[in-house]
């Protein structure tokens, strides 16, 4: 009896264990099979159509129907929307961690918490399409940008967009701290500034290098609320509240006419790649973060 | 410290799926005809958006008449009706522009669509000379007063590369003038209406199906606004033919269908299209 039990017991582990493996087995084919159709499809720009490599990360001229997909300008947009983003984003959600770990009572961290990951949950368009209705207006009235569409809208959007990456993960940063720091510091007689200042924030800084780097791949990625607003001009942002484009948003806005096969369609798979790339080298940047923590 | 890589992974997690769905860049062409094949009583079209509104009322009133005939309509855009057709995925791709890349394809040519330049009210621009409109979406032009207009600086709204109104409006306004890159590109007809409508110093063009209600102005070209007779007797020059394109001769329930739309005037009219009966004019008389 005992017996029957107990071999009936490591079946059902066998099968158990069977079953995880494949779903990790699964997970592993689906992500090599993105990365090798990617990489097969991305680098054709380059060995079907002959366009130099160099040319496609450096040349402002983008047309296609010419033979020169140059991708500057692209990536010019994607790299300014992000700089904004996070130099409005990254501070102020880095704040708002200190904040909830060290300032806020109990019972206000219980409201705030929630709310932040409501934050999470909204849909990329709901985010661009009030950028649309509220902020595209607000600059067009304030500045000299006679249509508001531009850098300013697309960072100041994902900037919001960012704050609950880069406030929870600040915060965990903060929380994973050992408590005997802050009472060594306090018991020093230093004041609850001074310990976070000069105590907290120095030992918890790669926690924060984590929120902030993720902060920036998400930025990074984010295609249909900044194409809602950023004005999709092929152009180089000629200033803060002047429209231009992201490698995101111009695959988004000429992905429906790339014709398979075109030397269009093969540029936009190189912006893929070039996206994943840029997304692979962040997350190696995180590990390193995290490695160096413990 | 478990715990805290585990929320890292998580948010990893979410971008990696961000930019897996950015990445997703190839328009799907998975959807297999399979048991949908024509003459079987089931037809599958999809394509241009300035198109649909024409051919889902066609199909109603050609369903309600064949019974046994089953219409599916979808959107997509031109150049997704043409590659989709051009890969057996459906029977019938609409499109605003010809497909010269396919020889294989079967041309159709079922209305002419006209396309209106609309500006922002606010603009005071009622009629514009086709080298305005030139100047105009070249850059050259940059204020509403050097055409006799408000004090205002112009924003162009352009359609995407691929759009095939786009297409239309450099073939008949532009010809070998770039258009300027320093203006908004919209992505769909709707969009750029609704662009114009709230955004002051705007103008763009769209196909004339598109423009419903008020709150944008329609500008005449060379003194002529357009119209269905201005259109029809070739004065007004934006336009062109809507193409419903088959692989191959089209055959049975297909060929029917498409001989419907373009035999039911009542509706190209209602849609604000031109019967191609109409037109005293072709294209080459441009």
């Amino acid at each position: 009896m005992i017996a029957l039990q107990a071999r009936r017991s490591r079946r059902t582990e066998r099968i158990a264990v069977l079953g995880l493996r494949v779903a990790a087995g699964f997970v592993i084919l689906a992500m090599a099979a993105l990365l090798g159709y990617l990489a097969f499809e991305g680098t054709k720009t380059f060995y079907v159509d002959k366009f130099p490599l160099w040319s496609f990360l450096f040349s402002p001229e983008f047309a296609p129907d010419a033979n020169h997909p140059g991708a500057a300008v692209f990536v010019t947009g994607t790299v300014a929307v992000t700089v904004f983003a996070i130099a409005i984003g990254g501070p102020f959600g880095i704040a708002v961690g200190i904040f909830l770990a060290e300032i806020a009572p109990y019972r206000m961290t219980q409201i705030l918490k929630p709310a932040i990951e409501v934050l999470v949950g909204i849909p990329s368009v709901v985010y661009g399409w009030l950028g649309l209705t509220l902020l595209v207006p607000l600059i067009r009235t304030h500045t000299s940008s006679p249509s508001g569409f531009g850098l300013a809208a697309a960072g100041i959007v994902l900037a919001i967009m960012i704050l609950p990456t880069v406030i929870t993960l600040s915060e965990d940063a903060f929380r994973s701290l050992p408590g005997s720091l802050k009472e060594g510091s306090l018991a020093l007689g230093a004041t609850r500034w001074q310990t976070i200042t000069r105590v907290l924030l120095p030992s918890a800084s790669s926690g924060l290098a984590v929120a902030l780097i993720l902060g920036i791949a998400r930025a990074v990625g984010e295609t249909l609320a900044i194409q809602m607003v950023i004005g999709n001009a092929t152009q180089f942002p000629k200033g803060l509240f002047a429209p231009t484009a992201a490698l995101t948003t111009e695959i988004v806005t000429d992905m429906p006419g790339a014709t398979a096969g075109s030397l269009l369609e093969h540029a936009l798979f190189s912006m893929a790649l070039l996206l994943l790339l840029i997304a692979m080298v962040l997350i190696v940047l995180v590990r390193f973060a995290l490695r160096r923590r413990t | 410290m478990k715990r805290k890589s585990a929320r890292a992974a998580l948010h990893l997690g979410v971008v990696l799926a961000s930019i897996a769905l950015a990445a997703c860049s190839s328009p799907s062409k998975t959807e297999s005809s399979g048991t949908s094949g024509p003459g079987n009583g089931t037809i599958t079209v999809a394509g241009s958006t300035a198109m649909l509104p024409l051919v889902k009322d066609a199909s109603a009133a050609y369903q309600d008449a064949h019974k046994n005939v089953k219409i599916s309509v979808s959107g997509g855009g031109s150049a997704t009706g043409i590659a989709q057709v051009a890969a057996n995925a459906i029977d019938i791709g609409d499109s605003d522009i010809t497909a010269p890349d396919h020889s294989e394809l079967v041309d159709h040519r079922v209305a002419v669509v006209g396309f209106a330049v609309i500006t922002n009210p606010a603009a005071g621009v009622k009629n514009l000379s086709k080298q305005q409109l030139r100047d105009i979406f070249a850059g050259v032009i940059t204020t509403w007063k050097q055409v006799g207009g408000a004090d205002q600086k112009i924003v162009v709204v352009n359609r995407p590369r691929s759009s095939g109104t786009r297409a239309v409006f450099v073939k008949t306004i532009m010809g070998t003038t770039p258009l300027s890159e320093g203006g908004l590109v919209e992505d769909a007809t709707g969009t750029v209406v609704s662009v114009v409508k709230q955004t002051p110093g705007t103008v763009s063009y769209v196909a004339l199906s598109g423009v419903t209600g008020g709150g944008v102005t329609i500008v005449s070209v060379d003194g002529v606004a357009p119209a269905p007779d201005t259109i029809e007797s070739g004065k007004y020059s934006i336009w062109s033919y809507e193409h419903m394109f088959t692989n191959g001769e089209a055959k049975g329930d297909v060929a029917a269908f498409i001989d419907y739309v373009s035999g039911r005037t009542d509706l190209v009219k209602k849609n604000k299209f031109i019967a191609i009966s109409a037109m005293k004019v072709k294209e080459t008389d441009r």
